[in-house]
């Protein structure tokens, strides 16, 4: 455990390069290369809007695609964390902020970004005019929609549960805002920040195939990268294409698994709030490798002065000024900031409902309501099948810790597997024998969803105290009955929580599997999901708006209504 | 005279929810401290000494009175303070040389310079060797030794202790207070004064040279006693016991008045009989507890001294006399000069069946818990003999903040379950009449 802190005299000799350092060493180089490389392809490929770059459906040309698109996420990850650090300080640090932000971050949670996409094309084309940069922000921020809610929320919550005594030793040390945020804040809320954007990654994909190539307001618009590949594949029917694209997509997706976030995780365990350490902590080999190279640590050291005068830099920008007596004013203000939100919201609303009426008119709104109605019976029976279908599974794996070790990473994975590109073989199937859109769709929704409810299932079971199982075996507790007083009640939050994400996956997928193309021939199911894509392809403003607005206040009421019951459900009745 | 920091006629209130008024924790209280004293804050939970320590350090505003540190007003986190935490308050992610740097990192010092204090201040506190080590790795005594020397590299002019030893078990802090006490003894403490709360009466008489004693409800100085004895305070002293055993007295018997140097102003007792009932705190306790106190007093003979009692049950301080205090409460004991006798209720109560005691238990609480009887006849006078929780802690509410108030209530709750006045829903939410007394 003793270490030396400085170095001594000897330390100088012993300085040699180790395998690790070897390997670090040329990963950087190697990645750095890479990004050069792909990055370069950005910004070459400007061109008018007339000319669209073609995608070559040559696999060989596979690795670049995937490269760009890689790339576009981690600039979307990127994005999301700067997004994440200002609104989630903001929200928990200014009261006023607070009242606006967090209801925005809960109704942005919950509706389905992707029916934005349309709109959000639109508004960066015409802010790049004339190059392919505009497509390219749009199709990063779809990513960024896809990721940022979540991070920034867990971000808020874990700054509004600092523990109060480290809140005063910062304080009574009289600790720099700056020096709070780095030492205390962002440490603190760490772990749930690197989990919630693992887990929203995988959505980020999702949201990345469906933007490369889209067609919006008559015109289809392509972004050289992995989901343009898809779609062309699809047009093109050529099944070899599709299928080198799934698997590059895989190869993908475990690469950036075991080269960033297992590192990640695994360095962010000692961020752990607890005062005693982890009986199991995360494991990654490219960790331990960082950790053993000297090389590394000879780069962070060369990094150190000027970290250091930054953070001196922003400490003194950031001093703690002595307080001012806290003025009447206050209740007075209150008030007025509530009245001119209530008026804002109302004129907002007032806007939009005036809007749409003028352009398609009641009977057309109740008719969107109806194929709203046809939507959510799609989202609750797929998690009805789902819960059917994986809680016994789930509940099995997450009883044997062995079986566990093993699935639950091949669960993660499949979880951030991008649905949308299994989407084709799936449509051709339904052409094949003729399986009817309207309930095909149902399992192109869950193609994505699914894996929440199996994951949660599992975590839920694991969760069950083991006594409470010997317990249950000591008195015999068996079949319907096991279930009813042990398994059920015991995995009903962790269910609650899948149900949630399983619901919000599938309502935003519901725009992408509710009209599917093979080649020329297209399916179209009634529901929601479609009207907002046909809407979006025809750049018809006033119906995009009414079907995204009605799709947000189906995803709304419904978590109202039967969500936020559970939850609370849980919480007072089943928590372990 | 020298004083370092003062608190002048410092009062501190909390606004109670939905408007209700305010809760006052601290009322007018002044506090000194001199160069080169050690001053402890004695008082019960409720007496606002914690409260009272967070103002002098700056950390948090007093709704009235100032506080004065080096002659300045302090008007944010005090300079000339460094705080020892009760829960050690060490940042999880930092090594120990790490958080010992956190305040010279703050004061903007160099690298070279801070890892020269900080690797002096480890020494002063023993802790050589484990500069490198995560807090996690560390026994609750260590990390109560990194608490120690985060506070002394800053070199403070007063050092600050929040109940520094109460969360250690007894013989670490027993051996922690010792090195303590001797470096400030030897004359190389790094800070000139110091100013420690506690609970723990023996310990204020151990570490101080001067004794504030705080009340309760609200907290106010009752007065002070100065430590009259050589350093380091010989525990066999015969002065020593003297004290500790005046300081029991005094802690025991909220009225008695304490024999000051510095003349305290009497204070009027705010009228107890026309309150409501929802106004006299219950003390937070469980009825298994009051009966296993008054077991051990019965075994033991009746007479007791509090002070011997408290040490022999080896329980903290402020929970054995929150027990004794709803023993009393309940008239199943009396205190007074110091020792404890059992009335003859309490003698019935310790010895007799379950049943019987419920019994009685009922009796006594009918009569004397106002908050328990007034909850009962509530229920008796409805049509449905149910209540929602909602409508007492409302009530609650009035008189605490809300989570005392919450566990006022949940006291209430345990209290009338056990006599089995009602019964409580914990999902609904909802009190009901109990069978027995809807019989009745």
């Amino acid at each position: 455990m003793a270490q030396r802190m400085l170095p001594g005299p000897g330390s100088l000799r012993r300085v040699s390069f180790g395998l690790s350092d070897v390997a670090v060493f040329l990963g950087a180089i190697g990645l750095l290369a890479l990004i050069a490389k792909v990055g370069a392809g950005a910004f070459t490929s400007f061109a008018p809007p007339q000319v669209v770059p073609a995608v070559s459906l040559d696999p060989r040309n596979l690795p670049y695609y995937a490269g760009r698109s890689t790339l576009r996420m981690f600039i979307g990850l990127a994005a999301s964390l700067v997004f994440t650090f200002a609104y989630g300080y903001a929200a928990a640090r200014s009261r006023y902020a607070e009242r606006i932000l967090i209801p925005l971050l809960d109704i942005l949670q919950s509706v389905p970004v992707l029916g934005f996409l349309s709109i959000t094309v639109t508004g960066f084309i015409a802010l790049f005019p004339g190059s392919l940069l505009g497509l390219e922000a749009a199709s990063i921020f779809a990513i960024f929609t896809a990721q940022a809610w979540n991070m920034a929320f867990s971000f808020y919550q874990s700054l509004r549960t600092l523990p109060s005594d480290l809140v005063e030793a910062t304080a009574a040390y009289r600790l720099s805002y700056w020096e709070r945020f780095v030492r205390l804040e962002v440490p603190a809320g760490m772990i749930g920040l690197v989990w919630n954007a693992m887990m929203s990654f995988g959505g980020g994909w999702f949201f990345l195939a469906a933007s490369e190539a889209i067609s919006v307001l008559n015109r289809s618009y392509t972004l050289p990268g992995i989901g343009s590949y898809v779609a062309a594949a699809v047009t093109a029917k050529d099944m070899p294409a599709l299928g080198w694209a799934v698997l590059t997509m895989a190869g993908v997706i475990f690469a950036i698994d075991q080269l960033f976030w297992r590192p990640l995780v695994a360095w962010s365990d000692k961020f752990r709030l607890e005062q005693s350490a982890s009986a199991s902590p995360p494991q990654s080999w490219l960790y331990d490798l960082l950790r053993g190279s000297r090389l590394a640590g000879f780069a962070g050291a060369l990094w150190t002065p000027v970290s250091d005068a930054a953070s001196g830099l922003l400490s003194s920008l950031t001093q703690v000024r002595p307080r001012r007596a806290p003025g009447p004013r206050g209740v007075i203000a209150d008030r007025v900031y509530t009245l001119a939100l209530v008026v804002l919201v109302a004129a907002l609303v007032i806007a939009g409902v005036r809007f749409i009426f003028a352009a398609v008119g009641l009977r057309e709104v109740v008719k969107v309501a109806e194929l709203g109605i046809y939507t959510s019976l799609r989202v609750l029976i797929l998690l009805a099948f789902a819960t059917v279908i994986w809680t016994p599974i789930g509940v099995a794996i997450g009883f044997s810790p062995k079986l566990a070790r093993v699935m639950q990473p091949i669960v993660l994975f499949f979880a951030s597997f991008p649905a949308n590109f299994i989407f084709p073989f799936a449509t051709l199937a339904f052409l094949q024998y003729h399986i009817p859109i309207n309930t095909g769709s149902i399992l192109l929704m869950a193609l994505g969803a699914q894996w929440y409810i199996l994951f949660n299932s599992i975590a839920g079971a694991q969760s069950i105290p083991t006594d409470l199982r010997e317990m249950a075996d000591d008195i015999g507790l068996q079949g319907r009955q096991r279930w009813r007083r042990l398994i059920v009640p015991g995995i009903f939050s962790s269910w609650v929580t899948g149900g949630i994400t399983a619901s919000g996956g599938a309502w935003n997928a519901s725009i992408v599997s509710e009209v599917v193309t093979w080649g020329t021939s297209t399916l179209t199911a009634a529901g929601l999901g479609a009207y907002i894509a046909e809407a979006t392809s025809k750049g018809d403003w006033p119906r995009i708006t009414l079907g995204v607005g009605m799709m947000s206040l189906y995803v709304v009421c419904i978590n109202r209504i039967l969500w936020r019951r559970l939850y609370a459900l849980a919480e007072r009745k089943y928590h372990l | 005279m020298s004083d370092l920091i003062r608190a002048v006629d410092v009062s501190k209130f909390f606004p109670l929810p939905e408007g209700k008024g305010e809760f006052t924790v601290l009322d007018g209280v002044d506090v000194r401290v001199d160069a080169g004293e050690v001053v402890a804050l004695l008082g019960r939970s409720g007496s606002g000494k914690s409260t009272l320590l967070r103002i002098m350090a700056g950390l948090i505003p007093p709704s009235s009175g100032s506080v004065e540190s080096s002659g300045r007003t302090v008007d944010g986190p005090n300079p000339d303070v460094a705080m020892v935490f009760q829960s050690f308050a060490l940042l999880p992610w930092l090594t120990v040389i790490e958080n010992v740097e956190l305040g010279l990192e703050a004061r903007g010092l160099g690298r070279t310079e801070r890892t020269k204090r900080a690797l002096k201040a480890i020494d002063t506190v023993g802790l050589d060797g484990f500069e490198s080590a995560y807090p996690k790795e560390l026994s609750g005594g260590m990390k109560q030794r990194v608490g120690f020397a985060r506070a002394f590299v800053v070199e403070p002019k007063v050092l600050f202790m929040d109940e520094p030893f109460s969360a250690l078990d007894v013989l670490t802090a027993e051996n922690l207070r010792g090195e303590i006490d001797e470096l400030w003894n030897a004359g190389t403490f790094p800070a000139t004064s110091v100013l420690i709360v506690t609970h723990n009466i023996e310990e204020a008489v151990f570490l101080a040279d001067r004794v504030v004693v705080l009340g309760t409800n609200p907290g106010h100085v009752r007065g002070t006693v100065t430590i009259d004895l050589p350093r380091p305070h010989d525990r066999n002293a015969a002065r020593f016991r003297e004290l500790t055993e005046y300081l029991y007295n005094v802690m025991t018997t909220p009225d008695m008045p304490v024999a000051s140097a510095e003349a305290t102003p009497a204070r009027p007792k705010s009228g107890g009989e026309t309150r409501s009932p929802f106004a006299r705190p219950l003390p937070h306790v469980r009825v298994g507890t009051i009966s296993g106190l008054l077991e051990l007093i019965v075994d033991m003979g009746t007479g007791q001294e509090v002070a011997g009692l408290a040490e022999r049950l080896a329980l903290p301080v402020d929970d054995f006399l929150a027990i004794l205090d709803a023993a009393v409460l309940l008239h199943f004991a009396e205190v007074s000069e110091g020792c404890v006798t059992i009335t003859p209720a309490g003698r019935y109560f310790a010895t007799a069946t379950i049943q019987d005691s419920k019994t009685l238990f009922r009796q006594q609480v009918l009569e004397y818990v106002p908050i328990v009887a007034t909850i009962t006849r509530t229920l008796v006078s409805k049509e449905n003999k149910t209540m929602k929780a909602d409508f007492f802690l409302d009530l609650l509410d009035e008189y605490y903040p809300a989570a005392e108030a919450k566990a006022q209530f949940n006291t209430a709750i345990e209290w009338g379950r056990y006599a089995e006045l009602f019964e409580y829903d914990a999902v609904e939410e909802r009190l009901k009449l109990g069978e027995a007394t809807a019989a009745a």
